[in-house]
């Protein structure tokens, strides 16, 4: 793996029923991770292209207001914080949904254009666009012909 | 102030397969909230579009399924992949202490909210003491 996690912080509170897992599990449809938690919330995909790296985490309920991203000595971090319902006069039935703060780090596998980084936040759905510095960037090398 | 009612109003259907036209489903994660007037069903379910979300409620069962469409290109290769993604489906029962005319959903940010109002013999109620004369 490119990415090395370095400090997978102070996770969301995973409050899950045990049923749920032992229906989930039996009848095979939680392929999405229950990892997360395990690397770190959020959970990541990473991908790249010729001129960028993309970063996308599933974030829903999060407003943009409440999270965090930065860019410094080839890590990304996102930090951010998760708001319960939880008050006066309201019970809790099933509480599934993590909340609270969370703080993911990556190192990055390239040195980035941290200056033009660009983050948006569309249906809970986060996505960091990472613009390679020009020393990442792939190069033709010009084969020149031996005198 | 506790506003728990003896029994559960709304719980999960145990069905063995969900019956979705494209296969598999993502279980999306629920929080069920009670108030004095309301049960709440909080849904996460990222990357759905509001027109995509399909929400049934038929004999006393309430169905919700969410299309997420596809974000990655189909041979995308990825440095790290910690999630997959894909339509949302679940289904629950809803007793009869809610008033289902009432029920009605809201969605912003990847949440999905289903507000499901008690019937009002459902509610909790004062008791007036009148003076014995």
């Amino acid at each position: 793996m490119v990415l090395r996690r370095l400090n997978t912080g102070s996770p969301v509170a995973q409050l899950r029923n045990e049923m749920d897992w032992l229906v989930q599990d039996f009848f095979g449809r939680g392929s999405r991770p229950v990892a997360p938690t395990a690397a770190g919330f959020p959970a990541l995909n990473v991908w790249e292209d010729g001129d960028s790296l993309f970063a996308e985490a599933e974030l829903p309920g999060v407003k943009s207001e409440d999270l965090d991203i930065s860019v410094m000595a080839g890590d990304l971090t996102i930090q951010g914080r998760r708001s319960t319902m939880a008050g006066e006069g309201v019970a809790f039935h099933r509480q599934e949904r993590g909340a609270g703060q969370f703080n993911r780090v990556v190192r990055l596998p390239f040195e980035v254009d941290a200056q033009r980084v660009e983050a948006s936040l569309r249906d809970g759905v986060l996505l960091v666009k990472l613009p390679k510095a020009e020393s990442a960037k792939p190069k033709k090398i010009a084969i020149r012909a031996a005198e | 102030m506790t506003t728990e009612t003896k029994e559960p109003q709304v719980q999960e259907t145990q069905t063995a397969e969900q019956p979705t036209k494209s296969g598999l489903a993502y279980r999306p994660n629920v929080d069920i909230l009670e108030t004095e007037n309301e049960l709440t069903l909080v849904m996460d379910v990222p990357g759905v579009e509001r027109d995509s979300l399909d929400i049934d409620f038929a004999e006393g069962v309430l169905t919700v399924q969410a299309r997420v469409a596809q974000r990655y290109a189909a041979n995308q290769r990825f440095l790290l992949r910690e999630y997959g993604i894909g339509s949302f489906y679940r289904s629950f029962q809803v007793g009869e202490q809610i008033d289902v005319n009432g029920i009605s959903a809201e969605y912003a940010d990847g949440v999905l909210r289903i507000h499901l109002p008690k019937a009002e013999a459902a509610k909790p109620r004062k008791i007036a003491v009148s003076v014995a004369s």
